[in-house]
């Protein structure tokens, strides 16, 4: 109890502070500091932009198939190249952005509610809340995640929804022990205990004090699993499972480029494979842009 | 200073690069350490005391650099000096004791294993002597049975022995300068007292040279030669110890002698100037408790149990079986007392007395394992703390934290901290009428409203405290908790803050609760005082008699610990 810390224990640095900056005056500081994170900011906002428009600006119909042009490598008229049906890849690459996109951010989001509330009620409350929350999470880590998806999908039905429900079912254990972790720290902390003195219940105290701090890790989280989610999408739909073609999707396009590599027709699968790894790329690295955007203590 | 001087700092000046341009925390700064001479750095927090010395041993974070001047270690230029001719300086011929002692030893290491790294890694000892030699090295820090804590690890300790530990470590090459920062924060007085003696005796017997540097100006001046005084990265001050004492110079040395709680002096005797009374009531005297009229809050009996961790073997705790005789461990352990209508009583002890598990049960958050909480007639013990924020006397009772910055949400500004308790209990009618009463509470406890929009990390400690403080009286609560409010503050801070809550109970009318290690802040704010040790109450009565005629050993004891300037 005499454990304290002395509160302005660096403060060569701390004069008194200047009203916050704005948004975007933030933003330019972190890209100034890091431009790693600028790219990543940048790539991200080429990816939400093809997900958004792409379908509508795309030269050729990613469907219609054109057999004098089949398997043609990369050209003026067809910019990635054309597959053994004559489609053409650039277009086929742009369109599936949006399927992709939306199955991580849907499985994220979905992830993220069930996960994240489930953690967070686990460390705040304790008990068995916290066991059977705890065991749930151990039972899905047993499995090898993938063949879980795949069982799950398998079992559920060959669709976009459920490839949506097993990629967040096999994110659920990290979702709920980086919450239940945070939701633990602090659930004794100085301003939780004050805030039980004010007068808020257990709920309230959960969501006015304890989420909104845990807030930034769960972010930095979201980012992450944006790009495992997306690579989980497109190797189930590698593997036959989820979506199936001719609907263009960056993994169903990877396995049917794949036997043409053989001949020498590496352009069919490359793309495709490109656009995946950017992806996941991109969301990896915006994992850091985003913490020190949210992060009120940076934003001095 | 006839001699050459052992560390001559000279025009020093140091600069961190932040966001906003170069900020020099350390501002042309002229110290000298003489061979085997003890030199205090007092400043109060941002002062530069603790970037002066990282410099000296270079370990400023990234931002920082020498922009100016000369560090010069007998003869060699520290400032020029390459990395690898600091690695053998650091531990070798300059080391370093920091604050927080748990934080400075690994945690999964032996104790013993780190001295004896440091022996190796400087050649002091061979493989072979290492062992005996780490020893002797626990031996001459009167750590008892060092043979045995050897092989302790740092979480096994308390916090003086930890410290001790690391006073062996910095010892163990016979460095020729050792540099304390802050060595005894966060650590009882009678430890702080038997730390300092260690140290100051060690560093005599060898021969070193000390710099201690603390914000503690009675520390400085009971274990050093000479005191450095610092504000703003500028040495203001340099003297004797004694000297600063009878006769400080500079207006900044007197301001913090000022502040400095001492025996003999009144609560507003610590403001630099008298501030206007407030009406009549801070010269009405206080109205003692009358006898007949019920205390405010009667504590019977309270009982804090905690099982016992469990013990015995790895392989029996795996299987998860327990000694069942083991009897619990009482935290608290029955103690009864009251706190009569607006009385202040101090709640006084070292660290694990019980003295926090006390404040927390008696403000709801955890529940008694036995005994009675009455408040105003009502038995709080029995509502089980869980409901008991849904209960109408919770915004009767309230709290002030320790530690400011850990007290305030991050996330919320300082108006929506203050106004946290008035939505939840007391909504008013209109977000104007919010506004105002924030604004209200805000200039009663001068915090500028100006800085109400503001988030924490944009406040200083002192106005943090403020925002605490207008939190905890929003409701016009009877009894108020104060959990050491003032122990992360600078001693000028504490001095306005302990002012206000004097002030604010004469306004208001409540009670304090006031619990605290520091027995000179008790002295000027308490009417009455309890004193605990070990989860039982030792000695309770009157302030004065209390703490001016101790009839307790373990009271005289605490009296004795505190460092006391020369008179």
């Amino acid at each position: 109890m005499n454990d304290m810390t002395r509160v302005e224990m660096e403060p060569a640095l701390r004069f008194d502070a200047p009203p916050s900056t704005s948004l975007f005056a933030h933003a330019r500081h972190i890209v100034s500091e890091n431009p790693v994170t600028g790219v990543a900011f940048g790539l991200f906002g080429l990816i939400l932009f093809a997900a958004l428009f792409g379908p509508s600006l795309v030269p050729y119909d990613p469907l219609a198939s054109d057999t004098n042009a089949a398997l043609q490598g990369p050209s003026r008229a067809h910019w990635f190249g054309t597959d053994q049906l004559g489609r053409d890849i650039f277009s086929r690459v742009i369109v599936a952005t949006r399927l992709d996109f939306t199955i991580a951010v849907a499985s994220v989001a979905l992830v993220f509610l069930l996960g994240g509330l489930a953690g967070v009620t686990a460390g705040f409350f304790g008990g068995w809340v916290d066991k059977v929350v705890g065991r749930i999470a151990d039972t899905i880590m047993a499995f090898p995640l993938f063949v879980l998806a795949m069982g799950i999908v398998a079992a559920l039905g060959n669709s976009v929804t459920n490839i949506v429900i097993a990629t967040a079912i096999i994110n659920f254990p990290l979702y709920a022990r980086v919450a239940r972790a945070e939701a633990n720290v602090r659930r004794e902390a100085g301003f939780v205990r004050a805030a039980r003195l004010s007068g808020n219940s257990d709920w309230r105290l959960l969501l006015t004090q304890i989420v909104p701090n845990i807030m930034p890790i769960m972010v930095v989280q979201m980012s992450l699993t944006m790009g495992y989610a997306i690579l989980n999408a497109a190797g189930l739909s590698f593997i036959g499972l989820g979506v199936r073609p001719p609907t263009p999707e960056w993994g169903i396009m990877v396995a049917e480029g794949a036997s043409f590599i053989v001949s020498g027709e590496w352009w069919i699968a490359f793309f495709p494979g490109l656009a995946l790894m950017t992806a996941v790329f991109c969301f990896n690295l915006l994992g850091d842009g985003v913490r020190d955007l949210v992060d009120p203590q940076r934003r001095t | 200073m006839s001699a050459p001087a052992l560390l001559e700092i000279s025009d020093l000046t140091v600069e961190f690069a932040t966001r906003r341009g170069a900020v020099q925390a350390v501002k042309a700064i002229d110290i000298s350490v003489g061979k085997g001479e003890t030199v205090a750095i007092v400043g109060e927090s941002g002062s530069g005391k603790s970037v002066t010395s990282y410099a000296v041993v270079r370990i400023l974070d990234r931002a920082g650099r020498v922009a100016e001047g000369a560090i010069s270690f007998s003869g060699i230029d520290l400032v020029a000096a390459s990395e690898a001719q600091m690695r053998d300086i650091r531990g070798r011929e300059i080391s370093m004791i920091f604050q927080n002692p748990r934080a400075a030893l690994n945690p999964i290491r032996k104790v013993g294993r780190q001295i004896e790294d440091v022996l190796l890694q400087h050649v002091q000892a061979t493989r072979s002597t290492a062992r005996q030699k780490a020893i002797e090295a626990l031996d001459k820090v009167r750590i008892a049975r060092p043979e045995e804590r050897y092989d302790a690890y740092p979480f096994e300790l308390s916090g003086g022995m930890c410290q001790r530990v690391v006073i062996a470590l910095a010892l163990a090459c016979q460095p020729q300068l050792l540099i304390a920062d802050e060595p005894t924060t966060g650590l009882d007085v009678t430890t702080q007292k038997a730390v300092m003696d260690l140290i100051v005796e060690l560093t005599r017997e060898r021969g070193m040279s000390t710099i201690l540097i603390t914000h503690d100006l009675g520390l400085a001046a009971a274990y050093c030669d000479r005191v450095v005084v610092m504000e703003k990265g500028r040495v203001v001050e340099t003297a004797e110890a004694g000297a600063i004492f009878r006769a400080p110079q500079h207006p900044y040395t007197r301001k913090l002698m000022q502040a400095t709680p001492r025996i003999g002096m009144r609560l507003r005797d610590l403001l630099p100037e008298a501030p206007a009374p407030l009406a009549s009531a801070a010269a009405a005297p206080r109205a003692p408790a009358s006898a007949e009229e019920p205390p405010l809050m009667q504590v019977t009996d309270l009982v804090k149990a905690y099982p016992r961790p469990a013990s015995g073997s790895v392989m029996a705790r795996l299987l998860g079986r327990q000694e069942a005789d083991q009897p619990p461990f009482r935290a608290v352990d029955g103690i009864s007392f009251s706190v009569a209508r607006g009385e202040t009583l101090g709640l006084v002890g070292e660290s694990g007395c019980g003295k926090s598990t006390t404040s927390m049960m008696i403000t709801r958050l955890i529940d008694p394992s036995a005994g009675s909480i009455v408040f105003d007639g009502v038995d709080i013990g029995a509502i089980p703390a869980r409901r008991f924020a849904a209960s109408p006397l919770r915004r009767r009772i309230q709290m002030v934290f320790q530690d400011p910055t850990d007290s305030l949400n991050p996330r919320f500004t300082a108006e929506r901290a203050i106004a946290d308790p008035i939505l939840q209990m007391n909504p008013p009618t209109s977000r104007d009428a919010l506004r105002a009463r924030c604004e209200e509470l805000a200039t009663l406890v001068g915090l500028p409203v100006e800085l109400l929009d503001r988030f924490p990390h944009q406040l200083s400690g002192g106005q943090k405290a403020r925002v605490g403080i207008a939190r905890a009286i929003a409701l016009n609560p009877d009894l108020v908790i104060l959990d050491e409010p003032t122990a992360a503050l600078d001693v000028s801070v504490q001095a306005v803050v302990l002012n206000l809550l004097q002030e604010l109970k004469e306004r208001l009318g409540m009670s304090y609760l006031f619990v605290s290690h520091d027995l000179n802040v008790v002295r000027l704010l308490c009417d009455r005082v309890i004193v605990m040790r070990s989860g039982a109450i030792v000695e309770q009565g009157t302030a004065e008699a209390v703490l001016g005629d101790p009839q307790a050993a373990y009271t005289r004891e605490l009296l004795t610990a505190i460092p006391h300037p020369p008179a």
